[in-house]
């Protein structure tokens, strides 16, 4: 967890990825309600670039969401999260663990074979 | 500064297509400040590869540096001790540093991650705009600090000429015209006289037209 979304970088999305993801959301504050002026406006664009670069390298852009709660919206942030995480079952594993868990099915089948 | 924009993916990877294990190479200098090939740049550009030739079935391996600079010998050096252990460089510096490293590493396939822009400034965040063609010969000092030869699109020294309406260039209705810049500026300053010290032509010899530059600084070598 993150004191302020406007600490979030793309990279760090992008290793969520890596790290076997298969969707990312992001919450931040309302907007206008940020602490630190505009951490959450920023963190909006890096949640936008991310959103391209999946889209651009057909991981799914609709893996990776940005919601803005209030500290006081418990009820909201459930249904969002049930909301995503609803979202990305139904898009089913990533590509990349897609691949993934191929890669580790043939390397057992080698072994069987050997 | 140096400016550059980002290469396509798609590019890139066509470019990747014979490595499994390569370096991505940052630079600290001006690409850094352009937002295009500093250590963020690098981290989140070896990621989107990464992720994108495992999910098609081809992993790469990628070594992540990034440079003080790639125009000076001295940074690329600290590179010389790994660098064959990998099958290409991706080098996300402008185009004067993607060749420098190439000459220096003669063994290693060089590969552009960027297109190099212009010598530009920051207009504001993700804005940049040209102000310098680098023509070796600066009458900046005539022209109220304008150039005619990068802002006038057909880079001429007593102008506008019949294609500036309005103080626009006819080559695009969002730029302006160099030379009503130059003569509002001149007007300002009360230097309209520097309009007719201008040089009856330009020498162009310390241009691009003799072929590649070199500066020796005999105070210096």
């Amino acid at each position: 967890m993150l004191p302020c979304t406007g600490r979030i970088d793309e990279s760090l999305l992008l290793k969520a990825f890596e790290n076997g993801a298969d969707g990312v959301m992001v919450i931040g504050c309302l907007e206008g309600d940020c602490h630190y002026v505009n951490g959450n406006i920023r963190a909006r664009a890096r949640v936008e670039r991310v959103y391209n670069i999946l889209e651009q390298i057909n991981i799914g852009p609709e893996r990776i969401r940005m919601y803005n709660l209030s500290a006081g919206e418990g009820a909201k942030f459930a249904a969002f999260t049930n909301e995503f995480v609803g979202r990305v079952e139904e898009l089913g594993p990533s590509p990349i663990n897609l691949a993934r868990s191929n890669g580790s099915k043939e390397s057992e089948q080698e072994v069987q074979a050997t | 500064m140096i400016t550059g924009t980002p290469k396509p993916i798609e590019e890139i990877l066509e470019m990747l297509e014979p490595y499994d294990n390569i370096i991505v190479a940052g630079c600290f200098g001006c690409v850094t400040v352009c937002r295009v090939g500093g250590d963020k740049e690098v981290q989140v550009l070896s990621s989107t590869l990464r992720l994108a030739r495992e999910a098609a079935g081809r992993k790469i391996e990628i070594k992540e540096v990034c440079l003080e600079r790639q125009c000076d010998p001295e940074y690329l050096e600290p590179m010389r001790p790994y660098i064959e252990d990998y099958q290409a460089v991706l080098s996300i510096a402008c185009g004067a540093g993607i060749q420098f490293m190439a000459e220096k590493f003669t063994k290693s396939p060089l590969l552009p991650g960027i297109n190099t822009g212009f010598l530009g400034v920051t207009e504001r965040q993700g804005e940049w705009t040209e102000r310098c063609q680098g023509c070796g010969d600066c009458v900046l000092h005539l022209t109220g600090g304008i150039c005619p030869v990068t802002r006038c699109a057909k880079s001429i020294f007593h102008g506008p000429c019949g294609g500036s309406v309005q103080g626009t260039c006819e080559v695009d209705k969002d730029v302006k015209c160099g030379w009503q810049l130059i003569i509002d500026r001149l007007v300002t300053l009360d230097q309209m006289d520097n309009y007719g010290k201008l040089k009856p032509y330009k020498g162009w010899d310390s241009s691009r037209d003799g072929g590649p530059r070199r500066i020796i600084r005999e105070d210096m070598v």
